[in-house]
């Protein structure tokens, strides 16, 4: 294993061997949401016809983990390795910014995907929701966590201590998650809210998402495709370009 | 070609205490293939701020710098082959052992199946009994005797050393030192910076001195050594320093070193001694070495400074 497959097996290996913290803490989490909003608003919220709440808020929180954990993963490890000095050991090496890009958002998509699965197991013990397009699920669990881990990277880069990457994570990752749709369809919000909704990325994410075990959402699946596909085209583009100039890693 | 080529290197923090801080101010020299050389200056010279540009951890704000003809900018791929960078700063990644530190950072430069040059290294290096220890349980030392390893470990033609020893013990140098002149014997170039001035005196062939940003000595070391006065009377004194000494005395504590370029001038010292009347213990008349030199050369070249 050389290059840039080499910094993807670093970066794997870093989270799965303290995977207690990174895979197994936030299972948990998961499975406490779904006890108690599931148990407080199974009888009291129809979200879809025949779908029961719990089933619902099943892929919602798969999703959530997801992302939450996908941004987490490239954007601790590049503020650790900063703050500790180790990033010096991946600065000295030849490695181009692709690799870079390719190795950190690769391997947050990699704990993305694990944590969901995690999640998954333990909540559709709940509820089971069906896999109507197994395929949509897949589509849309990589492009959420490609967007969360790249926007890691890019917080990453940014961040100089842990507390700021706490504001990143706190005032715009937490909410923008929240209120996307995770607990709620969003056409129970009032019309204003709804268009707030519409405009946030997250919303497509989960909305996508849901669709491949439903085949009900609020909006097309391939409406969601396009903007979830452009924010990650976005995102990336910005990514590369901060990795190129070696923005606040290399004086 | 070169090993390592400097030309006209500048660097300004824009956002320095005092407003723009100037760290190098066109800096050029060329390090020929299989040198061993020495980067001397005070602290805040601007050695690590070459050493960053050279190892692309920073960029000149103008000025280009080659390792074996590529650019270090424009062509940093094949440039970071070429060198081994040992950074200043004791860092690790505490997520691995030694071992797969090892096996990553060979990997990051594209080399596979390493473990017998691992095995050479860790056993060269004194690690070979740590190699499954995880990098946190590592002493100071040892971590130090890591960053070698993982700066040699894809054999780069280049070596560079910044402050290898800063805050080791002698055994690790003595090591250290053994496994680096053997592979500059095998054809590595170094480049080192040290605080240790008899360091630099008995492994570097050439040497350059910074001070402020700029190349104020650059010259075989043996030179350098010739070009200062040759003799330095040394004693030991309670009393205050005659007038006499003032601007030429070197003053430790109770010892006093003088510098003398001959006899007389030795003899001109003792009878400044007697006539003021001084009591002066554990005389002596010593050559002059690299120490000298360089506080000489910084003097020179403005204030006194601290070595």
């Amino acid at each position: 294993m050389t290059g840039w497959r080499t910094l993807l097996y670093k970066e794997v290996l870093r989270f799965w061997k303290v995977s207690f913290q990174t895979v197994a803490a936030p299972v948990l989490t998961a499975v406490l949401y779904m006890l108690i909003f599931g148990h407080v608003l199974q009888d009291r919220v129809k979200v879809y016809d025949q779908i029961s709440y719990t089933a619902f808020l099943v892929p919602g929180l798969v999703m959530m983990s997801v992302l939450q954990n996908a941004f987490a993963n490239s954007a601790s490890s590049l503020v650790q390795s900063k703050i500790m000095g180790s990033l010096v050991f991946v600065l000295l090496t030849p490695l181009s910014h692709w690799s870079w890009f390719f190795a950190y958002v690769g391997s947050s998509i990699a704990r993305g995907l694990l944590v969901g699965v995690g999640v998954f197991a333990v909540t559709a013990w709940f509820g089971q929701p069906s896999f109507n397009a197994p395929l949509w699920i897949v589509i849309f669990a990589v492009l959420g966590a490609g967007i969360l881990g790249t926007l890691g990277v890019i917080a990453g880069l940014w961040a100089e201590k842990f507390d700021q990457m706490a504001a990143f994570q706190n005032f715009v990752i937490m909410p923008m998650t929240f209120l996307s749709g995770v607990f709620y369809s969003i056409h129970s919000l009032p019309a204003f809210w709804q268009g707030v909704s519409h405009l946030n990325p997250f919303f497509y994410m989960i909305d996508g998402f849901r669709y491949g075990f439903f085949g009900v959402s609020d909006v097309s699946p391939w409406l969601s495709l396009g903007i979830v596909g452009m924010v990650f085209l976005l995102v990336s583009a910005l990514a590369v370009h901060l990795l190129r100039i070696g923005y606040k890693i290399r004086g | 070609m070169p090993a390592i080529s400097f030309q006209s290197v500048s660097k300004i923090y824009p956002s320095g205490r005092n407003g723009p801080l100037k760290a190098l101010d066109g800096v050029s020299f060329d390090i020929r293939e299989g040198e061993f050389f020495g980067l001397l200056g005070p602290n805040g010279a601007g050695k690590t701020t070459l050493i960053s540009i050279l190892a692309g951890l920073a960029r000149p704000t103008s000025g280009r710098v080659t390792v074996r003809g590529h650019d270090v900018q424009a062509d940093y791929a094949q440039a970071r082959r070429q060198l081994g960078v040992v950074p200043q700063e004791l860092v690790f990644d505490p997520f691995f052992n030694v071992r797969e530190a090892l096996r990553i950072q060979s990997g990051y430069f594209g080399v596979k199946n390493n473990e017998a040059w691992i095995d050479e290294l860790l056993h060269s290096l004194g690690l070979a009994d740590k190699a499954d220890a995880n990098m946190r349980q590592l002493s100071g030392g040892m971590k130090r005797r890591m960053l070698v390893a993982q700066a040699l470990v894809h054999k780069p033609p280049v070596i560079v050393l910044d402050e290898p020893t800063a805050g080791v013990d002698v055994e690790l140098r003595q090591t250290l030192w053994q496994f680096v002149a053997r592979l500059n014997k095998e054809g590595s170039t170094v480049l080192l910076t040290t605080h240790y001035l008899e360091e630099a005196e008995a492994l570097c062939g050439r040497i350059a001195m910074l001070k402020s940003g700029r190349v104020v000595a650059l010259e075989r070391t043996s030179e350098l050594l010739k070009a200062a006065s040759s003799n330095v009377l040394r004693f030991k004194m309670d009393s205050a320093l005659p007038v006499e000494f003032e601007d030429k005395a070197r003053v430790t504590g109770r010892i006093v070193q003088l510098p003398a370029h001959d006899a007389h001038e030795i003899e001109r010292y003792l009878a400044i001694i007697r006539k003021a009347g001084l009591r002066v213990e554990d005389v002596e008349v010593r050559k002059a070495d690299l120490e000298d030199v360089f506080l000489d050369v910084m003097a020179k070249h403005g204030e006194q400074v601290a070595v």
